[in-house]
């Protein structure tokens, strides 16, 4: 599967050398029109008979939109689904704190939406670095994805004459955006796991909380099972299958502060990647513009404060430097810069994520950032409400907002209804994640990856509201006919876990834990985790060089090297033991880390979320360059101090052209 | 502005620290230099960071999202869960409710249902079988129809999403001097009660969620309301009365 004979390539401007692949990455995107492709796709693939889906065993790790929405639709067709999460319930995964809502081309709002346009603008969004035919799939589930969670009781916000309401999100001209208040990830997440308890009951599948990944076992080169840790009595233990699924979700915590739940982690994609799947554009990383500021040194995670938020807030800063100590309310309208509205006048406040990002960057890097000063500098541009407040009167706005503006007030002291929020960009999504072809498989046959793990539909730059769409399409409405495809060809429970290859596994993450233990250091999980984020945020977050990738790079091997002599991991293997739970997953991101700089610096161009400041138009907008990189990066692992090396899918565009994004 | 306000504190901790089932007990935890600014599991992850330096095993308790929605953190602070600020989680408590030189008792939650795991940890599956009891509407995958095809009333929606707002958290139970789980299974029974989705099975979905809540070892409900106080995502306890009516006209109506 990974024989490589590599061929060294050196890229001219970089200097980072890494070998290519000779390895096919295959996207078996059906041909045809595309529109017609799915339904022809669904229509050729094979079926596995109902008599015969009780045969086969599917193993699904992760609960979250993706996983729980996965695990229960399988187990419905009469799959046997064994569920794994590393949290207390399925119910708590992080999907659970998506706030805003879910696209959906309903075309509701008569406002000349449809799939195609939700189909173009995700395209657009991503900068053009996604998959024609993924995307245009996902727009054409959206729609049914709204149809079943209604269907499940999902209490979406409704008009007064009953119908459902909608908003509008980032990147998009159209109100396509349903939502169930600032909770729409929480209430789409209990739908799933509420079909997920309903098979759960029936006995079709069985729940393992509080229990980690920590490898695929591979037979004959499939995914056939996988190892896991019971955080709670330290067992280590071995599960067959049929097939695997990945829906652990993605990398961000890479960073240390992010939005991202503290459990989240690359352990799971990581170990699978050291197996032999392809990881694919690690460096595709979302830095959410509107989030609370950072306060101090001892913070543990950053909160957003949702994307819908721009749908009435004004995001401002002082036009001259000396104003930003003052108090907001001191400036009048004529010293206030309303960047957004100046530089995009089209889509103004909601230009997409990576855009206004960068913009708020750019402001404070020139000296005109608000707040109190953090490490020398003033990190945050204000969100104001009151126009809007004026305008529709507070009542409107507590009704839309009113769950967070309680939150920013919460963590601040300070009340948004009197005073303009501050905020600031912070990692939130990853892009990236493991490559799967159109039928969500990677190139390790059998190990399927859905949602936020795989890389497939966002391209470079997520737009708002797709995340839950992407979690809840894959597992909703793909999985059930892919893995059918896969399966038919297989013959059920072929290997239990008495085959050698689960011995193997099994010796090598016991290996692991025993020398993690072993080293009885000085030095906290944490306090590597954030040295770690501190170099990432700095040389691979908003902007990226290559001579910071580089540095980058050794900085983080000098980092790993000395976790491996001197990390304090305290307890033993077979109790309740968080701070090794913590230490396996800081190794893992110590690589992890790499592995992106890497991607980062052997893309030389810049796109959506990738911006390479040797590479901008003269307006300070990414600058892509198609003729070399439109191509999917995808990553395969060659041994521990070995370069990985590069397979390329090319991107093929047949429905839309090319062209630098535009918003203005 | 608060930011500017930032003051740090010392403080004492009792911290409940079990490894086995009997072995349960208090240790006494200096916790210096606190920023007003931090939450409460960030001055944990603080202490923690000082028994790891001193090879000492760290305390263990759950959290995971810290921004008040997985409904993974819990602790009772002060006899208190959740800590003293209403409508609030653990993770989105801030120091700034504190004083310097306070002393600070920090338990479990404590029911029979909810057995202890480690230190602060319990375990909540309990409250995943009383969903699994009846906890959804009985749809598949596939043919569900439009969405907009039944309207639903706003009131009747804001109603369901007033009560669907249950982050599952437990601090219903630590705070109720029953143990009893009745605001969390009303507030699943009243979401799916004000949606049309939800009415076919309503009534039934009443008795085996309250049965199952029984069959755990939840105590009963006595109308002390100590529930809807501690409630982080303040479900109001009509949800509770709705419960009631759906289950008695359940009991009274039913066949078998």
């Amino acid at each position: 599967m990974t024989a490589t004979t590599a061929t060294p390539a050196t890229s001219k401007k970089s200097g980072v050398d890494y070998p290519l692949s000779d390895l096919k990455l295959d996207s078996k995107i059906p041909a045809g029109p595309l529109a017609d492709k799915w339904t022809k796709h669904k229509f050729e693939s094979k079926l596995v008979n109902p008599a015969n889906k009780r045969k086969y065993t599917v193993l699904v790790v992760g609960s979250g939109l993706a996983g729980a929405s996965a695990a229960s639709s399988l187990a419905e067709l009469g799959y046997n689904v064994h569920c794994f999460a590393y949290q207390d319930s399925p119910r708590r995964a992080h999907s659970i704190a998506a706030q805003g809502g879910i696209n959906a081309a309903k075309n509701y709002q008569n406002d000349g939406d449809s799939v195609f346009r939700l189909f173009y603008d995700t395209i657009k969004g991503g900068d053009f670095r996604a998959r024609e035919a993924n995307v245009h799939r996902l727009a054409e589930c959206s729609r049914q994805i709204i149809d079943q969670c209604v269907a499940q009781g999902v209490p979406f916000a409704r008009e007064y004459g009953g119908q459902l309401a909608n908003r509008s999100f980032g990147g998009a001209q159209v109100s396509r955006t349903f939502y169930a208040r600032g909770q729409t990830g929480q209430q789409l997440l209990l739908g799933a796991y509420s079909s997920l308890n309903r098979q759960i009951e029936a006995g079709k599948v069985k729940m393992h909380n509080r229990t980690v990944m920590l490898d695929v076992v591979l037979v004959d080169g499939h995914a056939k099972g996988i190892v896991t840790r019971d955080l709670v009595t330290g067992k280590i233990e071995q599960w067959s299958g049929d097939a695997v699924l990945l829906c652990t979700g993605g990398y961000g915590n890479v960073f240390y502060l992010s939005t991202n739940a503290q459990g989240c982690n690359v352990t799971a994609t990581y170990r699978a990647y050291k197996r032999g799947a392809a990881f694919a554009n690690p460096c595709y990383t979302q830095i959410h513009p509107t989030c609370i500021p950072v306060h101090g040194d001892q913070q543990s995670k950053l909160t957003l404060m949702s994307e819908s938020l721009r749908n009435d807030g004004r995001i401002w800063v002082p036009k001259k430097a000396e104003d930003c100590s003052k108090d907001p309310s001191t400036i009048p309208e004529a010293d206030r810069d309303y960047y957004l509205e100046r530089r995009y006048p089209a889509f103004g406040n909601l230009c997409p994520r990576d855009i206004a990002s960068r913009a708020a960057k750019v402001v404070c890097d020139e000296g005109r950032g608000v707040g109190p000063a953090v490490g020398g500098e003033r990190l945050g541009v204000y969100l104001d409400f009151g126009k809007a407040i004026a305008d529709k009167g507070k009542a409107d706005v507590e009704g839309k907002y009113g769950n967070l503006f309680d939150m920013y007030a919460k963590i601040t002291d300070e009340d948004p209804y009197k005073t303009p929020m501050r905020i600031y960009p912070a990692v939130h999504y990853t892009m990236g994640g493991l490559w799967v072809d159109y039928n969500l498989m990677s190139n390790v046959p059998g190990l399927f990856v859905l949602g936020e793990a795989n890389f497939s539909d966002h391209g470079a730059n997520r737009l708002g509201a797709s995340a839950l769409m992407q979690g809840l399409c894959d597992g909703y409405f793909v999985i059930p006919s892919t893995v059918a495809q896969y399966l038919a060809n297989e013959k059920p429970a072929k290997v239990t876990t008495d085959h050698a290859a689960f011995t193997e596994s099994t010796e090598h993450v016991t290996g692991d834990i025993k020398r993690l233990l072993a080293i009885k250091g000085k030095r906290s999980p944490r306090s590597f985790h954030k040295a770690l984020g501190n170099i990432m945020w700095d040389q691979c977050g908003m902007s990226r060089t290559s001579e910071g990738l580089k540095g980058a790079i050794k900085d983080i091997q000098a980092l790993r090297g000395e976790f491996w002599e001197n990390v304090a991991v305290t307890g033993d293997a077979d109790s309740f033991n968080v701070n090794l739970d913590y230490a396996q997953r800081v190794s893992d991101f110590l690589e992890f880390g790499e592995l992106m700089c890497l991607d980062a610096a052997h893309r030389e161009e810049s796109c959506g979320g990738h911006f390479r400041e040797e590479f901008q138009t003269e307006e300070g907008e990414a600058l892509r360059n198609d003729e070399e990189y439109a191509y999917v990066a995808g990553w395969l692992y060659r041994g521990a101090d070995k370069t990985p090396a590069l397979a390329k899918e090319p991107l093929v565009y047949e429905n839309i052209k090319l062209a630098q994004r535009s918003y203005k | 502005m608060s930011a500017s306000g930032e003051k740090l504190l010392n403080l004492t901790l009792q911290v409940w620290r079990q490894k086995t089932a009997t072995d349960g007990h208090f240790e006494t935890y200096q916790a210096k230099k606190i920023s007003t600014e931090q939450s409460f599991l960030e001055m944990l992850d603080l202490v923690n960071e000082d028994l790891i330096a001193q090879g000492k095993e760290p305390i263990a308790f759950d959290h995971d999202c810290r921004e008040g929605i997985c409904g993974m953190c819990s602790l009772m602070i002060n006899g208190e869960a959740h800590g003293p600020e209403t409508g609030t989680t653990t993770c989105q408590l801030h120091m700034r409710h504190f004083k310097d030189g306070d002393e600070i008792v920090v338990e479990p939650w404590r029911a029979r249902a909810f057995p202890v795991l480690r230190d602060l940890v319990v375990d909540r599956s309990a409250f995943d079988r009383i969903q699994q009891a009846g906890g959804y509407v009985s749809v598949n995958v596939g043919g569900a129809p439009d969405a907009n095809a039944v309207p639903v009333s706003k009131k009747e929606a804001d109603l369901a999403m007033d009560a669907a707002a249950c982050i599952g958290c437990g601090a219903c139970v630590a705070a109720c001097p029953n143990a009893s789980a009745m605001l969390y299974v009303g507030a699943k029974v009243s979401q799916f009660r004000h949606l049309p989705q939800g009415k076919p099975e309503a009534k039934q979905r009443a008795l085996n969620m309250i049965t199952r809540a029984d069959k755990e070892g939840f105590g009963s409900c006595r109308n002390h309301f100590e529930c809807e106080a501690a409630c982080p995502k303040e479900i109001p306890r009509r949800v509770m009365a709705e419960t009631f009516r759906d289950f008695t006209a359940a009991a009274l109506t039913r066949e078998d």
